[in-house]
């Protein structure tokens, strides 16, 4: 034994609150988001208890999962979605919550507003009723999905009670190659590893390939975390990511910014830290990746045939595959590659950042999406549509046939009129690509701002490395 | 929150592996605040998109319409956080799922409704489903107080719950009186934390 420590060990070591003698622990949670999807039960416990907001100032509230990203939208935009919106208002105005409601400019994705506004920084705790929490790992914090009833714990308590998980260190070796980004490395290591390698196990990225990554690309590949059962992701915060958080609203300033840069840099695994469980990827050998069936393990390369249920290692996989074959009306054996879409969406707290956006406009630049398909950008929050539409991007996906839509969750929960329509097919940058996920009978193949783009212009699924070549 | 001490009735087999949230509460039908939440539940698979009952899904079907035990597959419960999934098995009147595993929210978000999440053994599971799909009477009861469960042929099956989770659902207490009781212990943390961490601490 040695008192070498990890990353996750570090963060926690600095939250805890007190031990309890059957091993739970008493957590210190820093940062909590609350949004539209998942809080109106919890304001209505805290009632119940005539309890307060603990810490108002750590507590941020944000309107995304019901609000409509149509041009011109307002609070008022779809009656179920302003049952919701009404209710977190008088929610956050009855206890004091700050929220940016649907006209504020710093709206948006509740997991990338939370990095862009430096509400998450490293080092911290962040918890939110969303599964997809894990997002933040990209910059450092420690943050994960709770349910609504823990929701109401931290907005009383503002800690949470829990059991430390298991440890598990991801290590990405090699470097990616052209038209291959850090969705096709996460959906490969889920295809390699299946969707419930990480259930119980708090997850730490590593090696060359995530070192060389930016922020954003992390984010991506702490997102989808929770796709392989992991609650929370994170990857050792180092100079990209303080350059990131720099200057952002809520980050610190002066002799505090001093003060929190030194503790961050304390941040990494000592090198003889041990973990439960240790996996790796060779992300030089990844090709671009895409969903087939109804899990996101259900995955081939873009180059790949589609396997046979007959070769499944069991008698239940083999009855998930063919279930996820007549779901998403295809055929074992087959390509993927030419398979025509109706769909195309970029958007979702997966992919929805500047970055997302740049990528795929790339592709799309002097392309048209084919005819009969229905494309949409939704920018992850409303300074990422401002940042694009400084850079231009609003006008190459504009030109190209493309919606340019307001931010929200939009089209990965089904939000409002964003909807796939029953039998229809779509090539999606979101998470998920269960059953009825993006609508009744939606057929959802998940894949890369770059992939989805390239299936946009082609009106089929496409190989995106040979767009790229031009 | 409702207590469970021990709970007899119908067992349902729906041994899929993977039954995700979007499965157990769709989004879609659960828009409206004024829904009820029983009718949420498989939604999906229980229901016709004109609201007719899709005849084959086991909880459309005698006697599993009365099921107080769902068995499922492996990581049940995968996918989003939204505590619907439990409210909704809840209300639909299910106490106890059974699975060789759960995701972590669920499993979770479960105890905190009183909803008992059991984990048995992938043998153990098998067994057990075996013996409720050949019983005429599918019936199983769930003693949480001797951690035993009895299959529909009288075998008596152990398994183990964390102590904390079988005496919060045994009393019905709910976590927050645990939390809450120690809130000297978060001033403490806080105003000591304040001087080792003091940009965490927003002043806005």
């Amino acid at each position: 034994m040695t008192d070498a420590t990890t990353l996750i060990d570090k963060i926690w070591d600095a939250h805890v609150i007190r031990v309890l003698s059957d091993g739970r622990t008493l957590l210190h949670i820093d940062r909590h988001l609350i949004h539209d999807g998942s809080s109106r039960q919890a304001f209505d416990g805290l009632r119940a208890l005539d309890r307060k907001v603990r810490n108002l100032p750590l507590n941020f509230a944000v309107v995304d999962h019901i609000v409509s990203t149509l041009p011109g939208r307002t609070g008022e935009s779809h009656p179920l979605g302003r049952e919701r919106i009404h209710a977190l208002r008088d929610n956050c105005r009855q206890f004091g919550v700050g929220l940016y409601d649907v006209d504020s400019p710093r709206q948006g994705i509740v997991h990338v507003i939370a990095p862009e506004l430096g509400i998450a920084l490293p080092g911290t705790t962040l918890v939110c009723g969303d599964s997809h929490t894990a997002t933040n790992g990209g910059l450092g914090a420690l943050g994960w999905g709770i349910g609504t009833t823990e929701v109401m714990h931290v907005m009383a308590a503002q800690a949470l009670l829990l059991r430390k998980p298991k440890q598990m260190r991801i290590t990405f070796r090699g470097a990616p190659q052209e038209g291959v980004f850090s969705k096709d490395l996460i959906l490969h290591f889920i295809g390699r590893h299946g969707v419930s390698v990480g259930a119980g196990f708090a997850v730490e990225y590593a090696g060359e390939a995530i070192c060389r990554m930016a922020v954003e690309e992390r984010m991506t590949i702490c997102n989808m975390s929770i796709e392989f059962g992991a609650r929370m992701g994170i990857v050792a915060p180092d100079s990209s990511v303080i350059e990131y958080v720099a200057g952002r609203p809520f980050s610190p300033t002066g002799r505090l910014w001093e003060q929190a840069v030194a503790h961050w840099r304390t941040l990494a695994s000592d090198e003889d830290a041990c973990f439960e469980r240790e996996l790796e990827i060779d992300c030089s050998a990844v090709r671009p990746q895409i969903t087939w069936g109804i899990s996101p393990q259900d995955l081939v390369s873009i180059d790949e045939l589609l396997p046979d249920p007959a070769s499944a290692a069991d008698a239940e996989r083999c009855e998930a595959m063919r279930r996820a074959f007549a779901y998403m009306d295809l055929v074992p054996g087959r390509s993927l590659e030419g398979v025509p879409i109706d769909y195309a969406f970029i958007g979702s707290c997966t992919n929805s950042r500047f970055s997302d956006l740049e990528a795929a406009a790339r592709v799309v630049r002097g392309r048209k999406v084919a005819a009969g398909v229905t494309a949409l950008v939704v920018p992850g929050s409303m300074q990422v549509k401002a940042a694009a539409e400084a850079a231009g991007l609003d006008k190459v996906f504009v030109a190209a046939g493309f919606e340019w839509r307001n931010a929200g969750c939009s089209m990965c929960i089904t939000s409002n009129v964003d909807i796939v329509v029953p039998g229809k097919r779509a090539l999606s940058t979101t998470n998920r690509n269960f059953e009825h996920r993006q609508g009744l009978q939606s057929r959802t193949h998940l894949a890369s701002p770059a992939s989805v783009a390239a299936a946009a212009v082609s009106g089929r699924i496409v190989d995106v490395r040979k767009l790229l070549r031009g | 929150m409702e207590t469970f001490t021990i709970v007899t009735g119908i067992a349902a087999p729906l041994l899929l592996p993977n039954i995700n949230t979007d499965a157990i509460t769709p989004m879609i039908a659960g828009r409206s605040l004024s829904a009820d939440i029983g009718k949420l539940l498989f939604a999906n698979w229980r229901y016709h998109p004109d609201g007719s009952e899709i005849a084959d899904f086991v909880l459309n079907q005698p006697p599993y319409r009365e099921a107080k035990v769902l068995i499922a597959g492996a990581n049940f419960g995968c996918g989003s956080s939204r505590e619907r999934a439990v409210w909704a098995l809840m209300r639909f009147g299910i106490r106890c799922v059974i699975a060789p595993s759960f995701a972590d929210i669920f499993y979770d978000n479960a105890f905190q409704n009183g909803l008992l999440p059991l984990v048995l053994s992938v043998a153990e599971h098998a067994a057990l489903a075996d013996a409720v799909a050949q019983a005429r009477e599918p019936v199983v009861t769930v003693d949480l107080d001797l951690c035993r469960l009895t299959d529909p042929n009288g075998r008596a099956i152990a398994f183990t719950v964390p102590a904390e989770r079988r005496v919060a659902l045994g009393e019905g207490l709910e976590e927050i009186q645990v939390i809450l009781r120690m809130e000297d212990d978060i001033d403490a943390f806080q105003a000591r934390d304040r001087g080792v961490r003091p940009w965490v601490y927003l002043n806005r």
